[in-house]
């Protein structure tokens, strides 16, 4: 547990969606699979999932409707909508781009400066 | 079709709202339930993996209510539940609530018929059309208009007024068949209804066109009330003759309902045209160009784009030509311009207005103050459950939101109140007739206006109060609160509400302070010398024009009539006096008059402008009037006589020096005549109790005829008896005429009214800033008392004697009472210059007002103190300590 990272704030919606893109989840199912893609790195505290799946309904990026799960228990399945892929797209370019100026920032050597 | 369609969506909306709850529950159940089948194949035991699978979800309800609000769109869901949630807060405190509802009430009551008297005075335009652009000449000593032959010159030569309209009072014995009555109508100029733009309801308006110089038009048209109230809505009204003053009128006309003449406060009850003025009044003064009766008001429809300013610039031209050419009759004077409605009274009505306004708000302020010191009071009371609540996962924006809805529903719970009680309060104001006969009334209706003032000032004053304990919220530690417990610490010396509670009466002070300065004034106009006496003394007016006597018959007859009262049993002594004595109905008639020196008339050059009265030789007798000098008039002073006259003080002070100095002097007066001063009687009150000292002449009636008259009858006997026995003695000379009959103290209130009405609007201010500062220091002391029973019970154990209980306690209100009422007081003082606008003789450094001040004060914070410092002394420590 303790070599699991923090999130940082604003990362869980595109987790989410990244999750989700993978093929329709419900609410469990998302946290599993952000766990799984990540490579077990990641922890989301598990109720703070919600609030943040139904803000992406509310945004029109996720549908919701109600399912079986794999072990027959009735669960809500999320899938992504056509804007939710968009928005994945986009945010997927933002954070690689931010990703490589950090990248770059932090490894610059003190003769490059 | 389309509403069965919204109505379903509605419900659907509603029904939706509580599916949206339950399936976000069921989801995150099914997250657990998920959870736990994952756990258990690891190898726990089912309720062991749901005890787990719930651990790890976290903060359940705090999630729950989180995704809640990411879902959005729940705002009326929160409302209603805080709504719920604060009715049931409050009917658990239903002393708290019925206070503050009726303190609120009160407040915002007062504010909305302050409100609507300003609506209907000041705010909203005479209805008439394009009334925006509707000006009149000021009547006054501001303006230059008052006869007929000078308005003639102004409509004909201004460049400004679209058409000039003009009209004066006329008051009238109307016969219209059944029973003659006197009556209140407009003598108007032919173009009023066109300058005015309305259209009759029945028949037809006359015009212009109808003038064919004096007494040609004997037409005239009724007001809609009128036309109600005695002739049924009779439409076949019209063509048909009634007698005004035994002249035959036809009516021509019925004007619409919703136009009652030109001024706000008096609606006639006809409109006849003013070339008929004579048969009206009994005089002509359709030429008399000195006149100040001729016209009461003139105004019209300013031309597109002339301004209001160039228009007066326009009237004073045309003042400066009249008083060019006409230098006897036609002075110079400073005309003003203003909406037609309030007239002259505009100034004094706006003042009025405008301070009630400010009292009004001071009374809501107060009222915030107090209700925010009670909600500050509560919230502390309450920091436990807010801290509770904080606790278990509220957030502080919640909290306050809730905090704020119990304010507002407290606050519309009150203006609904207060509203209801205004109506009631207005619709009695509207139907109100202070003097009998008299059409004048309160031109205040009850209009949506009101309904939206109320609201806004119940929904600013809930959140005045409202935010009051809010930082008191926003800045509680939770922790500390609950570890510390409900008795709190002492914490700073001055809190908001001290603070609070000293400002609320401070306001209540200057409430307190005005409504005495008001009294005091109305006490003093009402003790002050008014130069005769109107105690034991009726007043019997008369019209012989009314009654058709002819100008030779007038003098012989008011001779019997003074004869005929005289034989009453009781009567003292009968005077009489032209027209209207002292002190009635605000009427007056002031002329120039030069020094026995002066040769050209002009009155730039007149030495004084004295207001003139004719009296019978028995009038100063009858009226308790002491002669300081010289003679009374007698019956030899008249028509063959030499001119003479009687003085007041301050006529022979102004032209002669002193008193004794005057007897043998001579003056002139405009026409030229030498009058001499035979005698000089002493000061006195003569249009109204405000005005400076007057000079005053009386000349003998036996040299100027007048068909209107009053009787000073001075008696002992009974008003009512004696009334009775005036007017069976009077119809034994003439059967028909009418006779106006009232005791002289009666007239007087009409000239007190405007005063009477000011002290009764301050005096129900300040018994409202009373109730709200005994409410004030009530809740504060009996707050503070209850807070701190324990620690007095301890004191009792300790063997505290009374006094120091009683300092302890309520120690602290007292402090604040008294700090607060003094500079309440000292507001209020300074306040008076503001006063002296609305109540006579409003002196600010008045030992008496002072007093009653502060023992009104302290009498109102005995009372308020009272229950507390007995529930403070009646402490039982035993009791008290067993409690814990």
């Amino acid at each position: 547990m303790t070599d699991q990272a923090q999130l940082l704030p604003g990362t869980l919606d595109l987790l989410i969606l990244r999750a989700v893109s993978l093929g329709p989840l419900h609410g469990y199912g998302v946290l599993l699979r952000i766990e799984q893609i990540s490579g077990n790195a990641l922890l989301v505290e598990q109720g703070a999932l919600y609030p943040g799946l139904f803000r992406l309904v509310r945004q029109g990026l996720l549908n919701a409707s109600w399912g079986t799960s794999e072990n027959n228990r009735r669960a809500k399945f999320y899938e992504l909508t056509t804007a939710g892929r968009k928005r994945l797209r986009e945010e997927t370019d933002n954070w690689n781009r931010l990703a490589t100026a950090i990248g770059t920032a932090l490894s610059a050597q003190p003769e490059e400066v | 079709m389309r509403f069965l369609a919204y109505l379903r969506s509605l419900a659907a909306k509603f029904f939706h709202r509580s599916e949206t709850a339950e399936d976000l529950e069921e989801e995150l159940r099914s997250h657990i339930q998920l959870r736990a089948d994952d756990l258990e194949r690891s190898g726990l035991s089912r309720s062991e993996a749901e005890r787990r699978a719930r651990i790890e979800f976290g903060g359940y309800e705090k999630f729950r209510a989180e995704s809640h609000e990411a879902l959005g769109g729940n705002f009326i869901e929160t409302f209603t539940q805080d709504v719920r949630f604060s009715l049931r807060l409050l009917r658990k405190a239903p002393g708290f609530v019925i206070a503050a509802v009726m303190t609120l009430a009160l407040a915002i009551g007062a504010n909305a018929v302050v409100f609507a008297v300003m609506d209907a005075l000041i705010l909203r335009p005479l209805n008439v059309p394009q009334a925006e652009s509707l000006w009149g000449t000021v009547y006054g000593d501001g303006s230059g208009w008052q006869s007929y032959p000078n308005y003639v010159d102004l409509r004909d030569r201004n460049r400004s007024f679209d058409g000039l309209a003009a009209f004066k009072f006329v008051f009238v014995g109307l016969d219209t068949g059944k029973d003659p009555s006197v009556s209140t109508g407009f003598a108007i100029t032919g173009n009023y209804f066109d300058v005015l733009k309305i259209q009759p309801y029945l028949g037809r308006f006359f015009h212009s066109s109808d003038e064919h110089g004096p007494n040609s038009a004997p037409y005239i048209v009724l007001s809609y009330a009128y036309w109600h109230s005695h002739f049924q809505d009779d439409h076949g009204v019209v063509g048909r003759i009634v007698q005004i003053n035994k002249h035959p009128f036809t009516i021509i006309g019925v004007a619409p309902s919703g136009f009652q003449g030109t001024l706000l406060f008096l609606s006639p009850d006809f409109f006849m045209p003013i070339v008929n003025q004579e048969q009206a009044d009994g005089e002509s003064n359709l030429n008399a160009r000195g006149s100040d009766s001729g016209i009461f008001e003139a105004f019209g429809h300013l031309k597109p784009g002339v301004t209001p300013a160039q228009a007066l610039a326009d009237v004073n031209a045309v003042g400066a030509y009249l008083e060019k050419t006409y230098p006897k009759e036609s002075g110079r004077r400073t005309p003003s311009l203003g909406h037609p409605g309030l007239s002259s009274f505009s100034g004094p009505a706006r003042a009025f207005v405008a301070g009630l306004m400010l009292l009004a708000g001071l009374i809501l302020l107060a009222a915030c103050a107090n209700l925010g010191s009670l909600f500050a009071a509560r919230a502390s009371d309450r920091s436990r459950e807010v801290a509770l609540r904080l606790a278990l996962g509220s957030s502080r924006k919640r909290i306050v939101r809730q905090l704020l809805t119990e304010a507002m529903l407290i606050s519309l719970a009150g203006g609904a109140v207060g509203l209801m009680g205004s109506v009631l309060l207005l619709r009695r104001m509207g139907s109100w007739e202070p003097f009998p006969g008299a059409p004048v009334h309160i031109p205040v209706t009850p209009d949506v206006k009101i309904y939206v003032v109320a609201l806004f000032l119940a929904l600013a004053s809930g959140f005045l109060f409202g935010v009051v304990p809010v930082r008191q919220v926003l800045r509680a530690n939770p922790y500390e609160i609950v570890k510390a417990g409900s008795s709190g610490k002492v914490g700073r010396r001055i809190t908001v509400r001290d603070v609070l509670l000293v400002l609320q009466i401070a306001i209540c002070a200057v409430l307190v302070t005005s409504s005495m300065v008001a009294l005091r004034g109305l006490m003093r106009s009402l003790h002050s010398n008014f130069g005769f006496e109107p105690r034991n003394a009726m007043t019997v007016g008369t019209n012989l024009a009314m009654a058709g006597y002819s100008a030779d018959q007038v003098l012989p007859m008011q001779r019997r009539m003074i004869h005929a009262i005289e034989t009453i049993p009781g009567v003292a002594s009968v005077g009489l006096v032209n027209n209207y004595p002292p002190l009635a109905y605000d009427a007056g008639t002031s002329v120039n008059i030069y020094r026995e020196e002066t040769r050209d008339m002009r009155q730039s050059n007149a030495a004084a402008s004295p207001y003139r009265y004719e009296i019978s030789p028995e009038y100063f007798r009858a009226a308790s009037t002491a002669l300081l000098a010289g003679r009374a008039l007698s019956w030899n002073d008249d028509k063959g006589a030499p001119v003479v006259a009687v003085v007041n003080r301050e006529f022979a002070n102004k032209l002669f020096g002193s008193a004794s100095s005057a007897i043998g002097r001579y003056f002139r007066m405009q026409d030229g005549t030498r009058v001499e001063v035979v005698g000089v009687v002493e000061d006195g009150k003569y249009r109204n109790l405000t005005e400076d000292q007057q000079p005053a002449m009386f000349l003998p009636f036996l040299q100027s005829l007048s068909s209107h008259s009053y009787m000073v009858v001075r008696s002992n006997r009974d008003p009512q008896q004696l009334s009775a026995a005036i007017r069976s003695k009077l119809s034994e000379l003439d059967a028909v005429l009418p006779v106006d009959i009232a005791a002289w103290n009666e007239l007087l209130a009409v000239v007190l009214f405007p005063s009477r009405v000011a002290t009764m609007a301050l005096g129900v201010l300040g018994l409202m800033g009373g109730i709200l500062s005994i409410t004030g220091i009530f809740g504060m002391a009996a707050y503070s008392v209850s807070k701190r029973l324990r620690e007095l019970g301890i004191r009792v154990a300790l063997g505290a004697s009374r006094t120091e209980v009683l300092q302890a306690a309520l120690g602290h209100a007292v402090k604040l009472l008294a700090f607060g009422s003094a500079a309440g007081l000292i507001l209020g003082l300074l306040g008076t210059k503001v006063l002296a606008y609305i109540v006579y003789q409003a002196t600010p450094r008045d030992p008496v007002v002072m007093a009653g001040v502060v023992i009104a004060m302290a009498l109102l914070g005995l009372l308020a103190t009272w229950i507390p410092a007995q529930r403070a002394l009646s402490v039982d420590p035993l009791m008290l300590l067993r409690e814990e």
